[in-house]
């Protein structure tokens, strides 16, 4: 059946990201900002308590979860703002709902939550709807 | 103006080691032979995978420790995405115009978006600015528009 208004799904991403899952990351996308990984540059020149997540972790752990959900050739657009650093220990949820069904496409409201239900990343993503 | 672009490889390996940087392990990504890849006609990659078209970028600004032949050029005014240290990522969003596969060369051209200030929470001048890179495959094709939102921030930002 077609994705409908209304239409929610809710995914633990990542349960206690740990330094580990952030350096695979950088490794991979490229991106070595000394302040996902080096802790006496995050701390002592930056200015954080500690290392962060890089925000395309989180958006990308989060398109996996629209992946799971609708397939690998869905989406059509996917965008978020960066509301909350993510900190070593974080377990992140995604959370989607169904806004809006137009001419063959969806709008899905886009939510990622640590432990605490704080908000990481929002953001809105279209697929077709008839890709479930 | 868009820059005059770089080429970035879509290596089997690449998307592979990306995949399982996101705990992806869907055959997809990875594997010819599945069902699911075939049905998907070939390899594709996750959804933010153009992020590692960073590696071909020739002034990435974000890898201190690249080697490179001539010393680091100062970064151009108006480029977006998160800087060193004060720097950061504020928004990203994806347009996906066509499938990437492995074995696709892309082409990859960035251009300077808007610009804009604001004041922070707690004071601090925050200074916003867009990236628009756009990627088009072997055949002139494009498959997505990346927008990119970088922020300076005076201070940093606390929780």
């Amino acid at each position: 059946m077609p994705l409908q208004v209304g239409d929610t799904r809710e995914q633990v991403v990542i349960e206690k990201i740990n330094r580990t899952h952030i350096v695979k990351y950088a490794g991979a996308s490229g991106d070595f900002n000394p302040i996902h990984h080096d802790e006496v540059f995050a701390k002592e020149v930056a200015g954080y308590p500690s290392v962060f997540a890089h925000g395309m972790l989180s958006m990308g752990l989060t398109g996996r979860a629209l992946t799971d959900w609708l397939g690998v050739t869905a989406l059509k657009r996917y965008g978020v703002r960066f509301t909350r650093q993510v900190w070593p220990g974080d377990t992140l949820t995604a959370k989607f709902e169904v806004t809006k069904v137009e001419d063959g496409l969806a709008t899905i409201k886009v939510t990622t939550v640590n432990q605490n239900g704080e908000t990481v990343i929002e953001g809105e993503a279209v697929a077709k709807a008839d890709a479930v | 103006m868009a820059d005059e672009g770089f080429e970035f490889p879509v290596d089997r390996t690449q998307v592979m080691l990306f995949a399982r940087s996101l705990l992806d392990i869907r055959p997809e990504y990875w594997d010819p032979n599945d069902p699911a890849t075939k049905a998907v006609g070939g390899i594709t990659v996750p959804p933010t995978f153009v992020q590692c078209s960073a590696h071909w970028q020739p002034d990435y600004p974000l890898d201190l420790t690249r080697p490179r032949k001539e010393p680091r050029q100062p970064r151009p005014e108006g480029q977006g995405g998160g800087g060193l240290g004060r720097g950061l990522h504020a928004e990203q969003h994806y347009e996906y115009h066509h499938p990437i596969y492995v074995g696709d060369t892309l082409t990859v051209t960035t251009r300077p978006g808007r610009r804009w200030e604001k004041e922070g929470r707690r004071g601090g001048k925050l200074s916003f600015s867009e990236t628009i890179t756009e990627y088009r495959n072997q055949d002139g094709v494009l498959c997505v528009t990346a927008i990119s939102v970088g922020v300076q921030t005076e201070k940093a930002v606390e929780q």
